[in-house]
């Protein structure tokens, strides 16, 4: 398969949270973490705003075109993709 | 020497609801003085413990016991925990639960389920011929699964069932089981009680680790599977509970907050109840929770010890047991010099044909009879 088509199926895919896991905003830490049996991550900005938008229900497109609008940046799809492959080796994401 | 630190908040908050359990386990972790404690917390008082805990900053919370289950709030403790936002665990043996009760404890938003193998000395030959153990642990299993939960098993090891390491696995594949956990008993409690009949020999402990090897490649991402090797057979010590008063706290049926679940049976420390206390209070200002805290309270070998960062001196209801002394090093240490005592144990545990005493089995009426004879 090559690269293109290959990122092409990603930006159909619509990343939810895996099984088990749980984000949520933890005013103590002031970021966004990852919950797990017995344990926790603390997410950075991004990942945490790249994260909250893993509902299952948007796809990747989507997710990438509502960051750069709300962050008024763009050519977001590189970095975006990189990192929900990161948190798909990692398990925090299903559905890529 | 540093003094100690002011602490961070603690992570991990323990509930043990209760001390009642079905069960009579001879690994049973509970005081062996339980019976005594017979006062339960009501709902209101848990409730208050968990909203106290979550503002403190303990973001993980367990419910177990005895079995968490006999509580019949249970279903209003869980969802009150989620409402909060704590990553909820229920760690229970199984029984008592059904159809109804998984759906309820679902939809009130727990998050994560341990099964734990129970009983497996007294009802050894039923638990490895699969009969009425292994029905029940199938049941609970498919209840688990059907309701979308990983199916996460924790079996208690030791000498009478190491040899049957490789059953055990199977059993966990039968049932379906994403995560088995060997866990190697560790000697606190009743386990303390009965270590002469369950530490298990070096060779046993070998045979069942290239067993448990063989099957990890065997069944690769499919089931993962962690063996807890008992801390005898180390040379250093665990870093007991992460540090003593550092991410985590206990609090007991009867209402004590402990830096960790055994640390009850220490001597000369009064540890607070959190129906006279604030958590708050408990976690920074209370004798219990500082005694331990940094490293000013070591002693040597473990105050001049360049490791002493890597375990923080060990388990120090491991030091009492073994030395007398809350504040040595844990006699697990080889630089310990109780260290022998753990060598001795050991020693015995591999000489053939020794005289052994009955196994003490949980249950309130061996609890109020231990706590006479001591
Ligand atoms: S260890 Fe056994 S007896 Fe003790 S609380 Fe757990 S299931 Fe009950
Ligand atoms: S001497 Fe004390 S600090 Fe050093 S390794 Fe042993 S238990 Fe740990």
């Amino acid at each position: 398969m090559s690269a293109a088509i290959d990122a092409a199926l990603l930006l159909d895919a619509r990343p939810r949270i895996a099984r088990g896991l749980r984000l949520q905003w933890e005013p103590a830490q002031d970021a966004h973490v990852l919950l797990y049996p017995e344990g926790m991550v603390q997410l950075n900005a991004s990942a945490g705003e790249i994260l909250k938008r893993c509902d299952g229900e948007r796809d990747v497109t989507a997710i990438v075109a509502e960051l750069e609008q709300a962050f008024e940046v763009e050519d977001l799809q590189q970095d975006v993709l990189a990192f929900l492959q990161l948190a798909t080796a990692q398990r925090w994401i299903e559905g890529l | 020497m540093s003094a100690p630190q002011k602490p961070g908040p603690p992570f991990w908050l323990l509930a043990e609801l209760t001390y009642r359990c079905p069960l009579h386990c001879a690994f049973c972790y509970n005081p062996v003085d339980f019976a005594r404690y017979e006062d339960e917390l009501s709902t209101e008082d848990w409730l208050r413990v968990l909203r106290e805990g979550r503002e403190l900053g303990a973001v993980q919370c367990g419910f177990s016991g005895g079995e968490p289950l006999m509580r019949q709030d249970l279903e209003v403790l869980v969802a009150e925990a989620r409402r909060l936002g704590y990553y909820s665990n229920l760690i229970t043996s199984g029984i008592g639960l059904d159809e109804s009760r998984i759906k309820r404890l679902k939809a009130a938003g727990l998050d994560h389920i341990q099964l734990s193998f129970q009983d497996s000395t007294r009802e050894v030959n039923d638990f490895l011929s699969s009969t009425r153990t292994f029905d029940l642990k199938r049941r609970a299993a498919q209840l688990i699964k059907g309701q979308g939960y990983p199916m996460v098993m924790n079996c208690v090891i030791h000498r009478l069932n190491i040899d049957h390491v490789e059953r055990i696995i199977e059993l966990a594949v039968e049932l379906d089981a994403d995560y088995l956990e060997l866990a190697n008993v560790q000697f606190y409690a009743w386990a303390q009680i009965n270590r002469a009949q369950l530490l298990p020999t070096r060779e046993q402990l070998r045979q069942a680790e290239a067993v448990t090897q063989q099957w990890r490649e065997k069944l690769g991402n499919k089931m993962r599977l962690l063996f807890v090797v008992p801390d005898y057979y180390e040379t250093r010590p665990k870093k007991c509970m992460n540090g003593w008063g550092n991410v985590f706290m206990t609090i007991t049926a009867d209402g004590l907050a402990l830096p960790c679940h055994t640390a009850r049976m220490l001597p000369g420390l009064a540890f607070p109840s959190v129906r006279e206390h604030g958590l708050r209070e408990i976690w920074y200002e209370s004798e219990g929770f500082n005694r331990y805290r940094g490293d000013s309270w070591m002693k040597d070998p473990c105050r001049s010890c360049p490791e002493k960062e890597n375990d923080h001196g060990g388990c120090r209801c491991q030091a009492y047991m073994l030395a007398q002394d809350p504040a040595a090093a844990d006699p697990v240490c080889d630089k310990s010099p109780e260290h022998h005592r753990v060598l001795e144990a050991i020693a015995a545990a591999g000489k053939p044909g020794m005289i052994e005493k009955p196994l003490v089995f949980r249950g309130p009426k061996e609890s109020r009879r231990l706590d006479r004879a001591f």
